[in-house]
């Protein structure tokens, strides 16, 4: 399984990755640099390919000081962290009430279709995912859909069309810059 | 056109920077609240009748006097940004929009608190917000509104932003205190509250974004000229989100004094429906609220007009009226399936259950599951009065109020649309095509009923 394949010694956090965490570190009090822990995981699985591995949560843990658990307990409770690999664009649809009554679920599907992937699969070329999440808040301007740092609202089957061709063309921007 | 206090200059170009925001008005009120006690500042928010605005509708000059200052021990304010109820998205809107706003509420109510350490907590989802808030609060720094001794006063103010990473349930404010430590989001047994025991064990008030925004008016024009606005103990304006079957979803910032008809049909605010369709059914406060059908929505059960105001809305209490929560506006038209709905709530419900209590850990599974049995033609008749059961046994059994949450929209549909719930189970063949009423409204199946007594086989 892919969770093997990732060895402690291939781990490593760039300068400016160890930067940001002690940027991050400095807004709590002493004693209290566990608060860092949720937004350093964000920074870090930004930097490693879009999931967190075991060797890469035992390195946080030793950059933050805290047990190695303690990084696996938040890890398994927030649904923002990915325990195994993921596509490198991932479409996650809102498909909560007011994004259903918008159309989302069609969406969904047609999306689904034309990748030739159902919910969740990623597509053989590493590329695309499609995932069902909950409300982002962004109702009003449903149906929507997240990726990366981004949203992408008042979807259409056309726009769906047109931000897969982006994505292909390496158009598409996923992260928002500090 | 309604009073605004908070959406005002938001669409001044460029008052999403310093320079632009500053020309305004900006941060005026620190100045103002540098030069008043700190107990001046409460009394004012005591006097404006503001209510919180995450949801509960608790007066927040009273939380605010709740605070331990006899302690010693050092206070902090947290600002709720988590914003994850669905049909929420006014505080999005807001800090997008107007980041410093919050970051002058955030300094103006600090001092009020004596808080020399305060956070701002948003959803990981909003990952580009956070960007932006960390900009305005480093502006905020290089101007001297925050770090050591602002504007040469003495007083001495942290102020971070953290966030989440994909929970709802973060956004009680004691999961809230929990993940801002670091942790899993699991809700606190209260008491102790946290004015008393919060954050790092210290005395802590947490706000939400719209409350401590408002903050900044109040303290410039006074807790009265707030109180002027609105009806009765809903003082002050309100930003609504709407979303759902209607033309102009949205935010959009009303006096707590119209009407809910004029709300929702006039061209000013929602312009009425989309598509023409009639209006079915509206949640008027965020997913957790119960469900009003129409006939409840412009008129209370007594035939008065219902209004925009925090009385008004829960008139009739849940037998035939909702609350204001947090302003979540969702209206349905008659291709929405009530049954699909409010499965569609409870597996949000489900999925968002932290697990610590039985009663909400399992009983948000077995209202998912009967649910999605009965929207996809598998239910029973006692599977509707086995949902009822659950949603009884879980209401108030709880170490949090999720737990209710999940259990009234529930309540709700049944109370409401039972007839619906009961055509599923009669007419299986019919609706297990997954859009039944979208191709078949209600209006046009209902005669497939027939009588009451039909309906009870
Ligand atoms: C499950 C649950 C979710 C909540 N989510 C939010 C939220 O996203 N934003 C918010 O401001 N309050 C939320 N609240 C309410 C907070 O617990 C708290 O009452 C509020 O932040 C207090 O701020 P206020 O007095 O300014 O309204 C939630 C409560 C519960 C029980
Ligand atoms: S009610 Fe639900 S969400 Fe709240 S503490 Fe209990 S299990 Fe967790
Ligand atoms: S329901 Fe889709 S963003 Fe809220």
């Amino acid at each position: 399984m892919a969770l093997a394949e990732v060895k402690p010694e291939q781990v490593v956090f760039s300068e400016k990755l160890m930067k940001r965490i002690e940027e991050l570190k400095s807004h709590f009090p002493d004693g209290k640099k566990k608060s860092a822990l949720i937004t350093v995981l964000h920074e870090v699985q930004d930097e490693h390919q879009d999931w967190l591995s075991v060797p890469v949560m035992d390195k946080v843990a030793e950059v933050l000081g805290i047990k190695p658990i303690e990084v696996y307990e938040v890890v398994t409770f927030y649904s923002m962290y990915n325990q195994k690999p993921v596509g490198k664009y991932v479409f996650e649809f809102c498909r909560t009430s007011c994004c259903a009554t918008r159309g989302v679920e069609d969406l969904m599907e047609y999306t689904c279709q034309k990748l030739g992937v159902g919910m969740n699969e990623v597509t053989p070329d590493g590329m695309f995912q499609v995932k069902g999440v909950e409300c982002l808040g962004a109702c009003g301007y449903a149906p929507m859909l997240q990726l990366g740092d981004f949203y992408h609202e008042f979807l259409t089957k056309e726009k769906m069309d047109a931000l897969i061709e982006d994505c292909r063309a390496g158009k598409v921007e996923k992260l928002s810059k500090v | 056109m309604g009073r605004k206090i908070l959406t005002e200059h938001i669409n001044v170009p460029g008052i999403q920077g310093y320079e632009v925001y500053r020309q305004h008005g900006g941060y005026r009120s620190v100045e103002k609240a540098l030069k008043m006690t700190p107990n001046d500042i409460v009394e004012e928010v005591k006097k404006s009748g503001l209510r919180g605005r995450g949801g509960a509708g608790f007066p927040t000059g009273m939380k605010w006097s709740f605070i331990d200052k006899k302690s010693g021990r050092p206070r902090h304010l947290v600002c709720n940004a988590d914003e994850s109820e669905p049909g929420t998205f006014k505080d999005r809107y807001m800090m997008e929009k107007i980041p410093h706003l919050l970051v002058e509420g955030m300094i103006t109510s600090s001092i009020a608190l004596e808080a020399n350490l305060s956070y701002i907590y948003i959803r990981g989802e909003y990952m580009w917000v956070y960007r932006i808030l960390e900009r305005a609060i480093n502006e905020a720094y290089a101007k001297g509104w925050l770090g050591k001794n602002i504007q040469g006063s003495g007083y001495d103010l942290d102020l971070y932003v953290t966030c989440g990473a994909g929970a709802y349930i973060c956004g009680e404010e004691t999961a809230l205190i929990e993940s801002l430590e670091g942790k899993r989001g699991n809700p606190r047994i209260k008491p102790p509250f946290p004015a008393v025991v919060g954050l790092y064990g210290n005395p802590t008030v947490v706000n939400n974004v719209e409350t401590i925004m408002d903050i900044p008016w109040i303290v410039m024009n006074g807790g009265d000229e707030f109180a002027k606005i609105g009806i009765g103990k809903s003082t002050g304006t309100k930003l609504i989100s709407a979303s759902g079957h209607i033309r102009k979803p949205g935010v959009y910032e009303i006096d707590l004094s119209i009407s809910v008809e004029e709300f929702v049909m006039s061209d000013e605010y929602l312009g009425g429906m989309y598509s023409d369709r009639p209006l079915k059914a509206c949640v008027p406060g965020g997913s957790s609220v119960p469900i009003l059908p129409a006939e409840l929505l412009f008129k209370t059960a007594k035939g008065e007009q219902r209004m925009m105001t925090y009385e008004s809305m829960s008139d009739g209490g849940f037998a035939t009226g909702s609350m204001i929560g947090s302003g979540g506006f969702i209206i349905y038209d008659d291709t929405t399936c009530v049954v699909r709905n409010t499965w569609n709530f409870s597996r949000f419900y489900h999925h968002e259950s932290c697990g610590q209590c039985s009663p909400c850990r399992e009983g948000t599974g077995w209202m998912e599951k009967i649910l999605y049995r009965l929207e996809h033609g598998y239910g029973s008749q006692e599977d509707i009065d086995l949902l009822w059961d659950i949603q009884r046994k879980i209401e108030g059994n709880t170490i949090c109020p999720l737990g209710d949450a999940a259990a009234w929209p529930v309540a709700a549909a049944i109370r409401h649309f039972r007839h619906e719930f009961e055509y599923h189970v009669r007419y299986p063949e019919k609706i297990k095509d997954r859009k039944h009423f979208e191709y078949e409204p209600w209006e046009k199946v209902k005669h497939l009923m027939g009588t009451k007594e039909a309906v009870a086989v």
